[in-house]
């Protein structure tokens, strides 16, 4: 099972491992991770599940959908390795990821 | 923490607004007692993906629950499933079982929800007849969904229009049956009515607005047809009732606590019996920014209510309350509603409802009340800050799509 490693903006980690088919968003959620609200479930309406992707993971990641890259754009703290972490399928090409999530959601 | 004495909190239901109570108060520090009673057999679920993704069978049932049965134990919450609660002592402070048993509490919060309104046509209880709310109403409804067989849908709403285009995609004949003169009129302006009928047309479904549903008729126990009131008999295999939902308020209302379309709660979802609170489908709360009250059956509304709830049981700051916002999934159309539209006297539409990306937005005396955003996410997330600061917004500023959202919203805020 792939490892996920959750950055919260005050530095402290947690491993987490993930399974395969499940969104980054979910594994959190599941794990309790705060920082993550994902108040739409993952149904890509809210905005509220954004992470900072690891640079080394970015492609590995996923392409970013239309959708998903007109919400980031309303996002706060918005930077060029956002994402939002419903949009992230677990796969055992991101074992070993690392995201950070931001100051607030909203 | 002991608050007041508070040592004992019962959550009576177990949908969205109990799954964020229990979080809420958990997070929020308190550790004292903590007891979730459902009527369902299942943990707290999310309901959306029932008649979306979950239905069409492209999202596994475990991904449903907010949080798995370990987090529970964890948590040192104590789960009692398929109980409803029959009773509340409010002298006493104690809410009965069913099964018998009752539980103490020194708060209650009542998350009991809605119920889908019955159909109360001969027929309707007939085999092959469904309402679509819970895990167990899918359960029923989707293996009888076969491709080629005939769907008629009673009631032109969210849950019916949904339901009608996964029933599409999975290949059955579908028919849907409205009252009004015009789909989602309970909800929306014209203009949306007639984009998301051409588009249900366009893949295929069967729209009859203006229709009285007089009958439904089987055989052998089984549905087999939808009879109008001008005598049209539609055959059915399958009919899916979805004609709105009823505050489960009864239980409230036995035990004396104001009700009026809804447990009646202040901005801190309070009832009238200060120990009680009240959070999601089942309540009527102030919407503060709309200067009125009323029931909204959303997520964000579930959610935002409980922890308004659990703060204000925790004695911490009131949070701040947003816009009120809502979604649907029909075909590769994603809506997005924010704010609340009734009652206004200007829309504009942004966009070209015929690339099927486009916003309708509500003004009332010059201020933007609210937005219903098809594939528009700017739109939708621009209107909700615009809405809640207030802002006198010109028609044709909001209509220019050469003018970015973004521009336009700073603009407003300047």
């Amino acid at each position: 099972m792939p490892k996920i490693t959750y950055i919260a903006h005050d530095g402290t980690e947690r491993t987490i491992e993930a399974r395969n088919g499940m969104s980054v968003m979910e594994v959190a959620v599941n794990n309790s991770i705060p920082g993550i609200d994902a108040d739409c479930g993952g149904a890509c309406a809210c905005a509220t599940c954004h992470v900072y992707v690891d640079e080394a993971f970015l492609s590995k990641a996923g392409e970013q959908q239309e959708m998903e890259k007109s919400m980031l754009d309303f996002a706060e703290n918005v930077r060029p390795n956002s994402r939002l972490s419903c949009q992230i399928k677990v796969t055992d090409a991101l074992d070993g990821l690392r995201v950070t999530t931001p100051e607030s959601q909203h | 923490m002991t608050l007041g004495g508070i040592r004992n909190i019962v959550v009576a239901g177990a949908g969205q607004a109990a799954a964020q109570a229990l979080q809420s108060l958990r997070s929020g520090g308190y550790d004292g007692a903590l007891t979730v009673v459902g009527d369902e057999a299942a943990l707290p679920y999310q309901r959306p993906p029932l008649s979306k993704s979950y239905l069409k069978g492209e999202f596994e049932e475990d991904r449903l629950y907010f949080k798995p049965g370990a987090w529970y134990e964890d948590q040192k919450i104590e789960v009692v499933l398929g109980t409803t609660v029959t009773g509340i002592d409010r002298a006493q402070r104690e809410v009965q079982l069913e099964h018998g048993g009752h539980l103490p509490y020194d708060v209650l919060i009542l998350a009991t929800g809605s119920r889908p309104r019955q159909l109360t046509l001969p027929g309707a209880d007939l085999a092959g007849v469904f309402d679509l709310r819970s895990l167990a109403d899918v359960e029923r409804l989707g293996p009888q969904m076969v491709a080629g067989r005939k769907m008629v849908i009673i009631g032109a709403g969210y849950i019916g229009l949904e339901a009608a285009a996964v029933a599409r995609h999975m290949g059955l004949e579908v028919t849907v049956l409205e009252m009004a003169p015009r789909v989602l009129a309970r909800v929306t302006s014209p203009v949306l009515s007639a984009f998301y009928e051409a588009e249900h047309r366009r893949h295929g479904v069967t729209i009859l607005t203006g229709v009285q549903t007089a009958r439904l008729t089987g055989a052998d126990g089984q549905v087999t047809s939808v009879v109008l009131s001008d005598g049209t008999e539609l055959p059915a295999d399958i009919v899916l009732s979805g004609i709105g939902i009823l505050p489960n308020e009864e239980l409230a209302k036995a035990a004396g606590i104001a009700c009026s379309n809804g447990i009646l709660v202040d901005r801190d979802g309070r009832t009238s019996d200060p120990q009680v609170f009240a959070a999601g489908d089942c309540a009527s709360r102030p919407l503060v920014h709309y200067g009125r009250s009323g029931r909204l059956e959303s997520v964000h509304n579930a959610i935002e209510q409980s922890k308004l709830v659990a703060a204000a049981i925790l004695g911490l700051p009131r949070p701040a309350e947003d816009c009120p916002w809502f979604w649907s999934d029909q075909y590769d159309l994603k809506l997005q509603i924010a704010g609340l539209s009734q009652g206004y006297d200007t829309h504009v539409v942004r966009g070209d409802p015929a690339a099927r990306k486009f916003a309708v937005f509500y003004l009332k005396n010059g201020t933007l009340i609210a937005v219903d955003a098809v594939n528009s996410p700017p739109e939708f997330l621009a209107s909700k800050k615009l809405i809640m600061s207030g802002a006198k917004l010109a028609p044709d500023v909001l209509i220019d799509t050469s003018t970015p959202m973004k521009d336009i919203a700073a603009q407003a805020a300047a």
